[in-house]
C-alpha cells in the first residue's frame, strides 16, 4: 500500500492532464490542480510554464522567468499554447460548463462568477475541468448557462471550434473523458476506493461506462514525497478533498 | 502646458447621470476606489459601467447607481463572489451585457482604435450569444471563411483608473507587475481621470523606473487626482497589498451599515474610519473570527 489518500490520487489525475504537453502554460484553477501542475513540472513535464497567479511566469521554486500580464495571458489563450484546468459549478454530458449563474440568466436564483474567460478558452486552448465534489448538483443533464463550450455545441461550428478540446474532467471520484463515438462523457478511471455505482449515483446524466474501468494510477514514492514535503506540506489538499469515511473504515 | 490636477470631487463633477463609465483595474486589484467613493458621494446615477469587475461594481450596484453593467465577472479575488454584485443580480437590479474576458479586451481595443468591431474567436457556441442577442458574427473574407464574433467597440464617455504615479500633465505610471487595461480604458473613453498614489515631477517618473512603466499618456487624460491609498481596499502593488481584513469586513457587513460607517464623509473621513477600524480590531482580536466568511 502506497498510503496515498484520495486527495493524492486527485493530484496525480490532475498532473496527468499535462503529460506530454510540451512547452505550454499549465493554468490550474484550484488547489489540487495547482499541486498537480507543479508536480508534473517537477517530474514528467519539465518543459511546462507556470505562473505565480499574478503576472509572472515562474519556475517551480518561484524564480521569475517571464512576464505574463492579463493582456498577454489572453493572447496566450488565443495562440493555443496553454492547457487550463477550470472549475465548473455545472457540467453536462457533452462537457458544457457553467460558472456564471444558477437559474434563469435574466434574474438568477444564484449569481456566481460570471462567464469569465470560459468562452474564449474552450474555443482556443485545451480545457480540462476539476470538480472537488462530484454530485448531481454539478454533473447535470443541462447547464443553466453555457460558459465553456461542450462537444455537441462545438460540433455545430466545425470551423470556428476547430481548436476545441476537453482532454479530461477530474473529480474526487474519478477521471472522465469524451472518448466516445458521440463525444459524450465516459468514465476513464476510478480513484481507488470508489465504485462505479457510487459514480453513477452522483452523476445526473447517463454516463458511458466501459466494460473494463481502470483505477487512477498510483503515485510513485518520489511523487508522494514531492506532494507531502515540497508542494503541499500543510496538507491543504486534504481539506479540498477529505478522506472518505468508508475508505478509512475498511482501510483499503 | 496644462496642469490637469484636480480633486476627486472635481473630477466627478464633470460626470453626469446616464453616462457610460469605464473603470480600470481588475477584480480587487488597483481599482480607482477614491474616485468611486467620490462618485458615491455625488448624486450621479443611471450609469452604464464597463469594468473587469471588483468592489467598484459591488459598491455602485449596492448604492443603486448602475443601470447597465458590461462585464465578464465581478469578484474580490480572495473572496470569489462579490456579494453586492451578486445580490443586485439576484434582485434583477440592472441590465447586464455579460461577455467573455477576451471579448471585453477586444471591445476596448476596437474603441481605442476607432473601429466599429474586432473579430474574435470567442463566444460562438456559448450562451454569451444567447444572452446578448445584439451580438453579430462576421465571416472571414479570406480563404478560410471562418465565422467569428464581431465584438462591438466598448466606447465610453469617461474612464476612471488608478496608477502608482503620475505627473501634473497626466502621464501615468504603473509600478506593479500588471498594467491591467488602464491605458486602453483611457484611449477608449472621451475623457479620462487618473488618480494616483503620488504626483511627481515628470523627470522623476523615469529616474529609477523603466520607460515602459509609463502606461497612460497625457494626450488621453483629462484630469489627474492625487489620492494616496486611493485604491484601498484593493491592491496597489508595490505601494501596498490588498487590505484583506478590511475586504472581509466589506464583504460580510450589510451595505447600509458599511456605508454609514465608512462612506458618509469625504475621502479623508474614509481613510480615518478605516484606520480606526483596524485599531479596534487590533485591540479586540477575538472579534476577527466572527468577521470573515
Amino acid at each position: 500500500m502506497s498510503g496515498a489518500t484520495r486527495a493524492d490520487y486527485c493530484v496525480i489525475a490532475c498532473a496527468e492532464a499535462w503529460r506530454g504537453a510540451g512547452e505550454i502554460l499549465a493554468s490550474p484553477m484550484g488547489l489540487i490542480p495547482s499541486v498537480g501542475a507543479r508536480l508534473a513540472r517537477l517530474t514528467f513535464a519539465p518543459e511546462l510554464l507556470l505562473t505565480d497567479g499574478e503576472a509572472m511566469l515562474v519556475g517551480p521554486d518561484g524564480t521569475p522567468e517571464g512576464w505574463l500580464p492579463y493582456r498577454r495571458h489572453l493572447t496566450l489563450v488565443t495562440g493555443g499554447r496553454r492547457h487550463v484546468m477550470m472549475g465548473a459549478s455545472q457540467i453536462d454530458r457533452h462537457g458544457n460548463q457553467n460558472i456564471s449563474c444558477i437559474g434563469d440568466w435574466a434574474r438568477p436564483s444564484r449569481q456566481l462568477l460570471g462567464v469569465r474567460g470560459a468562452p474564449v478558452n474552450t474555443l482556443n486552448n485545451p480545457v480540462s475541468y476539476w470538480i472537488p465534489r462530484h454530485s448531481r448538483r454539478v454533473f447535470v443533464e443541462k447547464v443553466d448557462m453555457v460558459c465553456g463550450v461542450g462537444y455537441d455545441r462545438a460540433a455545430e461550428h466545425p470551423g470556428t471550434a476547430r481548436f476545441h478540446r476537453i482532454p479530461r474532467v477530474v473529480s474526487d471520484l474519478g477521471v472522465f473523458d469524451f472518448a466516445t463515438p458521440d463525444r459524450s462523457m465516459r468514465l476513464a478511471s476510478l480513484h481507488p476506493g470508489v465504485t462505479i455505482e457510487r459514480v453513477k449515483e452522483a452523476t445526473g446524466f447517463e454516463l458511458t461506462v466501459p466494460e473494463e474501468v481502470p483505477h487512477t494510477r498510483e503515485p510513485t514514492p518520489e511523487e508522494l514525497r514531492l506532494i507531502r514535503e515540497v508542494l503541499d506540506p500543510g496538507g491543504a489538499r486534504e481539506r479540498e478533498v477529505p478522506a472518505p469515511v468508508a475508505v478509512q473504515r475498511t482501510g483499503s | 502646458m496644462a496642469d490637469k490636477t484636480m480633486t476627486a470631487d472635481e473630477a466627478v463633477s464633470r460626470l453626469e447621470s446616464g453616462m457610460t463609465l469605464g473603470i480600470g483595474g481588475w477584480g480587487s486589484r488597483r481599482k480607482p476606489m477614491a474616485l468611486v467613493r467620490a462618485l458615491l458621494r455625488s448624486g450621479i446615477t443611471d450609469l452604464t459601467v464597463v469594468s473587469y469587475g471588483g468592489p467598484d461594481v459591488g459598491m455602485l450596484a449596492a448604492a443603486g447607481r448602475i443601470r447597465k453593467l458590461v462585464a465578464a465577472f465581478a469578484t474580490l479575488d480572495s473572496i470569489p463572489l462579490e456579494p453586492h454584485f451578486r445580490a443586485a443580480r439576484e434582485r434583477g437590479a440592472f441590465e447586464l451585457m455579460e461577455i467573455d474576458e477576451a471579448m471585453f479586451m477586444w471591445g476596448l481595443h476596437a474603441a481605442a482604435n476607432r473601429l466599429p468591431f474586432i473579430p474574435v474567436r470567442a463566444g460562438v457556441g456559448s450562451d454569451v450569444m444567447r444572452v446578448n442577442p445584439g451580438l453579430r458574427t462576421v465571416r472571414s473574407p479570406y480563404e478560410d471563411g471562418e465565422t467569428l464574433v464581431a465584438v462591438p467597440a466598448l466606447r465610453m464617455d469617461a474612464a476612471l483608473v488608478h496608477l502608482n504615479r503620475a505627473d501634473r500633465l497626466g502621464n501615468g505610471q504603473y509600478l506593479g507587475p500588471d498594467p491591467y487595461f488602464d491605458d486602453l480604458f483611457c484611449e477608449a473613453a472621451d475623457s479620462a481621470y487618473v488618480s494616483c498614489e503620488r504626483i511627481v515631477d515628470t523627470a522623476e517618473l523615469t529616474k529609477e523606473a523603466a520607460p515602459q512603466t509609463l502606461l497612460v499618456g497625457r494626450h488621453t487624460v483629462t484630469g489627474v487626482v492625487e489620492a494616496p491609498n486611493g485604491a484601498h481596499f484593493t491592491s496597489c502593488v508595490p505601494d501596498y497589498a490588498r487590505d484583506e481584513a478590511f475586504q472581509r469586513h466589506y464583504a460580510s457587513t450589510p451595505w447600509p451599515e458599511f456605508a454609514e460607517r465608512f462612506l458618509d464623509g469625504d475621502e479623508q473621513d474614509y481613510q480615518r474610519a478605516v484606520q480606526a477600524w483596524h485599531k479596534e480590531r487590533e485591540e479586540n482580536p477575538e472579534r476577527e473570527g466572527k468577521v470573515g466568511p
